[in-house]
């Protein structure tokens, strides 16, 4: 089971008012390579994979659900109390019709969020590499909002979650090695 | 340590209509050269500083965007 | 009347967050490096830690967790604002 501790992973912080960047976050809560689907992803994959890597994709998949609440975090602060018209000009006039202030789990472009953005082919090698994708085309997502965004509180997040699909990429490298059974003879790079 | 960007020449074309960018980069971070970590690795010095980099080893950090933007060498 | 958080709150927020980013990073080392000694005693010695800062941070902050991980004053106080997106 869950339980929920009332704080985030990361200190958050946003500069200003900004509801053009909360356009282009929404792709890391909504979109392909986003959080929820990372934590799905993982979460799901769990309960078919060796006992020996159960626990590296349990505890990311946990991870990420904290990332997802860092990503909502900056989305909520950069639209809070932003005017129909500030978020008209931001190109959120679709979004304000159908949702308000509200945060929806769809793509940058609006697309809402579906499950075959996530795959669970049950050969653990073959859902492990998927994985390590998944943590690449993530850090990749986060470089190109950041090029995007001059906020620098935002950038400071957002450096932090790119960090970690790095570690998270080198656990699932690890997983991997471990299923390979060859780690012991070669355990140094 | 691996250098963390990578540089490249693109060609450019006598009609492209956007200013070219003659140098392009991309990232070619640690977790891609060390396939498993090695036990003791040295650990940033405090937990803040380990939370400020999103990492405890200071070896796994990767700096974004590239420090040595549009670089000459390929360090 | 919207409450004030006390400047210090974020100091000692971040002290906490500190703690616990070191237990996730050496949880996920240890999925992959189950035996090593020095990273187990570094994840045990940290995790006192963080109960300890926690058991202040709740003395002066109000609850953290739900369900009875935390305790409650009287009025119920675990479900008080602020939550974590809205500081
Ligand atoms: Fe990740």
């Amino acid at each position: 089971m869950y339980y929920y501790e009332k704080k985030l992973q990361y200190p958050v912080r946003v500069s200003t008012c900004n509801p053009m960047l909360a356009k282009f976050l929404i792709e890391q809560y909504g979109g392909a390579d986003g959080e929820l689907a990372a934590a799905l992803r993982y979460m799901n994959q769990r309960y078919t994979i060796p006992d020996k890597v159960i626990g590296v994709l349990n505890d990311i998949a946990t991870e990420e659900l904290s990332h997802l609440e860092m990503i909502a975090t900056m989305v909520y602060k950069l639209t809070k109390d932003a005017t129909p018209e500030q978020m008209k000009a931001a190109g959120l006039g679709d979004h304000y019709v159908n949702h308000d202030r509200a945060l929806f789990y769809h793509n940058a472009s609006g697309v809402p969020w579906t499950a075959s953005y996530i795959q669970a082919k049950g050969d653990p090698i073959a859902d492990l590499y998927e994985d390590i994708a998944a943590e690449e085309k993530a850090r990749a997502t986060y470089q190109w909002i950041i090029d995007l965004s001059d906020d620098p509180d935002l950038n400071d997040g957002l450096k932090f979650l790119r960090e970690r699909e790095i570690v998270h990429s080198l656990r699932f490298r690890e997983a991997v090695e471990i299923l390979k059974e060859e780690q012991g003879k070669k355990r140094f790079f | 340590m691996s250098s963390q960007y990578k540089y490249w020449k693109p060609f450019v074309g006598p009609f492209d209509p956007c200013k070219p960018i003659r140098v392009k980069s991309y990232a070619t971070p640690p977790q891609l050269y060390i396939t498993f970590q090695p036990v003791g690795l040295q650990q940033f010095e405090t937990p803040h500083q380990a939370l400020m980099h999103g990492t405890l080893w200071p070896q796994l950090y990767s700096p974004y965007p590239d420090p040595i933007k549009g670089g000459t060498s390929s360090a | 009347m919207p409450k004030q958080i006390p400047p210090e709150y974020y100091q000692c927020l971040e002290e906490l967050q500190a703690i616990d980013f070191v237990l996730v990073e050496l949880n996920l080392y240890l999925n992959t490096h189950p035996h090593d000694f020095e990273a187990i005693k570094q994840f045990n010695e940290t995790a006192q830690r963080s109960m300890q800062l926690k058991v202040e941070f709740e003395k002066r902050f109000g609850p953290l967790m739900h369900f009875g991980r935390s305790y409650s004053n009287y009025p119920w106080n675990i479900d008080d604002s602020p939550w974590p997106w809205q500081v």
